[in-house]
């Protein structure tokens, strides 16, 4: 079986040694201690694994990780820099866009592909580019402010 | 314990695994927590009978020579550094009580909120706690959090006294520095607590701050730890990573109530650094990796024999039989009704028109994006598990029961966890571990699957309802028969003021496996009292809004009906084509609801049935009382998720079963609620700071499933009266 040795995981290379079919969530929670995306359903149903692979989001449940091999992974646990937040991490704070959290991880990084792709996404455009990631406590309408803040278009709605 | 006793019989009716007494023979060892704290100032609650019974001690000693009650309630801890600690039994699930009560103990002892930590869930740290359910932690813990901390302020202000030689009554306590009147004496928390190892009782008769005069309490105060949620680096147990630790994997049965017939498993134990551990009917793996340990399980060949089990045809058939065996017997009332108020013949005679329906509620899961999980670790005899749970001291006894051990030899921590609804009060997936673990010689880490999650858990429990009434054509409703079969009595009594009633919960067998669920039945029975309300309005041609104020007297949900109205524009205008407005009202666990929803009828998505037209909640608002608001941000939140979760089983949600089978035990199958499913929500609340706060995770989703109902009737005529209403869209003639 192909091995994979090593990844390239928020602008670092990291050694690892795995088999190539395991899942890149596997690899980068249990190898590499990146427990930020988390396991919601193991099917790609939910999005609370969401990385970026060369800024695409992807299901990194079921992502094969010997397709992550070459490419830049960004997991959760590399948007901020240098201890300053990023954008969308200081509005789903100030939305208060959360309430376990345990989806916020995947939340932010599908938001973040969705903002290199459209930087002023209307509403609509929030609901349907978002809606492969589940909160199960229901916070829907704070996620979509959170976007709409931290794209520059905090509107009247977002006062809620 | 009465207090404990009273309070389970008050929610007994909800909690079907409370029917198995929990072990309450709780006795806080004192060098324990002497032990856990370094320098500084403890202060303890000592619940209200333990006080009785120590009279007079008050204030205690130090040196450590002093006797303690053994029933603690709550205790506060002032360190060295003058930072504060304060230890609930309750855990932090989402619904953001870590928040309100680090504001209630920062708002009595005079501290910014950044200064007190709250140490949640941990068997060994915190005084012992039935569980965080109810809606119980607003109207029980904050006030006792609060005597701890106003007791503590108190003689703090003594202690700070004596050490500037002023009046107790010349110092007050401002963002943690004492102060006298001219501020020409200052001293700060760290300066009265340093170097010394104090435990003082505090009174039980200590006034505790009204929320008029509440400064940080009732304010929108952040999440404390947003930040370490947003950066990914909060550890869920999930997450979490020990010292040699290995994975753990369960071999299930094949179908529920499945006998085990035969186990081989030499294949799985040949692979490198497996383990195969069976005991009775539990069989599982640990491995070095969870890919190891999920091709090992899948390796043993395992033979079930498994009755022949009732499927979703036949189910609410099946629920109308009187229960057998422990849950049975319960039929006059079954803990939930009440005594018959009048006659329901008288009524009914009265009446000029007579309406009799049933009203149904599907089996639905919680589905908590994060599944169980448990870490668990034995070193010697002491076992300590992590583990997502509502329960830290129930999972404590399941696993004092489990491996037949004392209480002081199990620990349980309750990292703050990715959400549980009602649905994470068991300890299965700790017990599992601890069994591995034991087994191993190692640490165990255990996370169920989804499709785990889903069949192995509990659900909401599904029910019938059979309503009988009279009402007369001035709109006076006469009569009120209501027989609820298995899905539970809360919110099953009414606030409308009808003479004659008869309202029962009935318990039945359950094919499946039930529990807790959010607002449990509530939402049932507000779904059944509140479509039948909306029938008998139509039936004597009145407006909904204004048949319901003229039969409830209630002033608190008078109020929250016409906010709601008010705000949603009830009245003023009407729908347009093809949309609906619904409204509904309701009590429960202290707070008052009103919700009105405008829906909308629209072709078939891609993915339902062509035939069938979609209907979709497009605009709610809610009204809500709760007493004194704690924090309006995190109750806004609340009370929207909430009506976000019941869109789910108002609509879609319903668990299908077969002969001992899950059918659809996946997101793909089983739909919750979306971005694209979310409305329009504005919430109104309703602030009395004249009134206790009560909880409020739970009560604001049982008014959803009833609105739309009723939405859906002003929208095409159609009355659905089963929950899900349009698991499969809507059939329009």
């Amino acid at each position: 079986m192909a091995k994979v040795t090593s990844l390239n995981v928020n602008g670092k290379k990291l050694a690892v040694d795995v088999d190539s079919t395991v899942s890149l969530l596997a690899v980068l929670r249990n190898d590499l201690d990146l427990t930020g995306s988390k396991y919601g359903c193991g099917e790609g149903q939910c999005g609370a694994c969401t990385v970026l692979l060369d800024g695409v989001a992807t299901r990194s449940c079921i992502t094969q990780v010997g397709r992550a091999a070459g490419k830049q992974i960004t997991t959760i646990e590399g948007l901020d820099r240098d201890g300053k937040l990023h954008p969308l991490q200081e509005a789903f704070i100030k939305a208060d866009a959360m309430q376990c959290a345990y989806c916020t991880s995947g939340m932010i990084m599908s938001a973040s592909a969705l903002l290199s792709k459209n930087p002023k996404p209307n509403r609509e455009d929030i609901i349907s580019g978002m809606n492969g990631n589940i909160c199960r406590c229901g916070t829907y309408q704070r996620i979509v402010d959170a976007i709409q803040i931290a794209s520059g278009q905090a509107t009247k709605e977002v006062t809620r | 314990m009465i207090e404990e006793q009273s309070l389970l019989d008050e929610i007994e009716s909800e909690r079907y695994e409370l029917l198995e007494s929990p072990n309450y023979n709780f006795h806080f060892a004192r060098r324990d927590f002497i032990k856990a704290f370094g320098l500084g100032i403890v202060f303890i609650v000592p619940a209200a009978r333990a006080l009785a019974q120590q009279s007079g001690q008050g204030e205690s000693g130090r040196g450590g020579n002093e006797r303690l009650p053994n029933d603690i309630d709550a205790w506060i801890h002032i360190n060295e550094d003058g930072g504060v600690t304060a230890f609930t039994g309750k855990v932090e699930v989402g619904q953001n009580t870590r928040t309100t009560l680090t504001q209630s103990v920062a708002d009595e002892l005079h501290v910014p909120i950044d200064s007190v930590h709250l140490v949640m869930g941990d068997t060994d740290l915190t005084p012992f706690d039935m569980g965080t359910f109810g809606s119980r932690s607003t109207p029980t813990m904050a006030p006792q959090l609060r005597k701890a901390a106003a007791a503590a302020r108190e003689m703090l202000i003594a202690m700070a006294a004596e050490q500037l030689q002023v009046e107790p009554k010349d110092l007050r306590i401002v963002d943690a520095r004492f102060l006298n009147h001219d501020k020409s004496k200052t001293l700060t928390l760290a300066e009265v607590a340093k170097g010394r190892k104090l435990v003082k009782v505090i009174p039980d008769d200590i006034a505790i701050t009204q929320p008029k005069d509440w400064t940080v309490a009732g304010t929108s105060a952040a999440k404390v730890d947003a930040k370490n949620y947003v950066t990914g680096k909060h550890r869920y147990t999930s997450d979490m990573k020990r010292e040699g630790m290995l994975y753990g994997k369960i071999v299930r049965p094949a179908t529920f109530n499945a006998t085990l017939v035969s186990v081989d498993a030499k294949a799985a134990e040949a692979m490198p650094g497996v383990k195969v551990v069976t005991d009775g009917t539990f069989i599982g793996v640990v491995a070095p990796d969870q890919q190891a340990a999920t091709k090992a399980a899948n390796a043993i060949a395992v033979d079930w024999k498994s009755p022949g089990q009732p499927t979703n045809a036949e189910l609410f058939d099946l629920l109308r039989k009187p229960a057998t065996g422990q849950r049975g017997g319960g039929g006059e009332g079954g803990g939930g009704g009440s005594r018959p108020q009048g006659s329901i013949t008288d009524g009914l005679a009265a009446a000029d028109k007579k309406l009799e329906q049933t009203y149904t509620v599907a089996y639905i899961a919680h589905a908590p994006l994060e599944p169980r999980a448990a870490v668990a670790e034995w070193n010697g005899d002491k076992l300590t598990v992590w583990t997502g749970s509502q329960r830290p001291f129930g999972v404590r006894s399941e696993l004092v029961e489990a491996f037949h051990i004392p209480d002081d030899k199990v620990r349980v921590i309750v990292p703050d966890t990715g959400s549980g609804y009602g649905g994470k009060h068991t300890g299965e997936c700790a017990v599992e571990a601890a069994r591995l673990a034991k087994a191993a010689g190692k640490p165990v880490k255990l996370v169920w699957t989804r499709e785990e999650e889903f069949t192995w858990a509990y659900f909401r429990p599904a029910g019938v309802i059979d309503i009988k009434s009279g009402v007369k054509n001035d709109g006076t409703i006469t009569a009120w028969e209501f027989h609820n079969y298995n899905s539970g009595a809360s919110g099953i009594q009414i606030k409308y003021d009808i003479p004659n009633n008869d309202i029962r919960f009935h318990p039945s067998n359950s094919p499946l496996r039930q529990g807790s669920y959010r607002g449990l039945a509530a939402t049932a029975n507000h779904f059944a009292r509140e479509s039948h309300i909306d029938e008998l309005a139509h039936a004597v041609n009145m407006d909904p809004l204004e048949f319901r104020l003229k039969n409830i007297k209630d002033d608190r949900l008078r109020d929250v009906l016409q906010a709601a109205a008010k705000s949603f524009g009830w009245g003023k205008a009407k729908p347009e084509r093809g949309h609906g407005f619904g409204i509904a009202c309701g009590f429960e666990k202290g707070g008052y609801i009103a919700t009105c929803a405008e829906i909308s009828i629209e072709p078939p998505s891609d993915k339902e049935d062509k035939t069938n037209k979609r209907v979709r909640v497009i605009r709610v608002v809610e009204a809500f009382e709760c007493g004194a608001v704690v924090n309006p941000l995190h109750l806004r939140n609340q009370i929207e998720g909430a009506i976000t979760m019941a869109i789910g089983g108002a609509l879609f949600e319903s668990i299908q079963f077969e002969n001992g089978k899950i059918l659809n035990p996946h997101f793909a199958s089983y739909r919750v609620p979306r971005f694209n499913d979310s409305p329009q929500i504005e919430v109104v609340l309703v602030d009395r700071k004249d009134i206790p706060s009560a909880g409020a995770g739970e009560t604001p989703i049982v008014g959803l499933a009833p609105a739309v109902a009723n939405a859906i009737f002003n929208a095409t005529g159609v009355r659905l009266r089963a929950l899900p209403l349009v698991p499969k869209g809507l059939t329009v003639s």
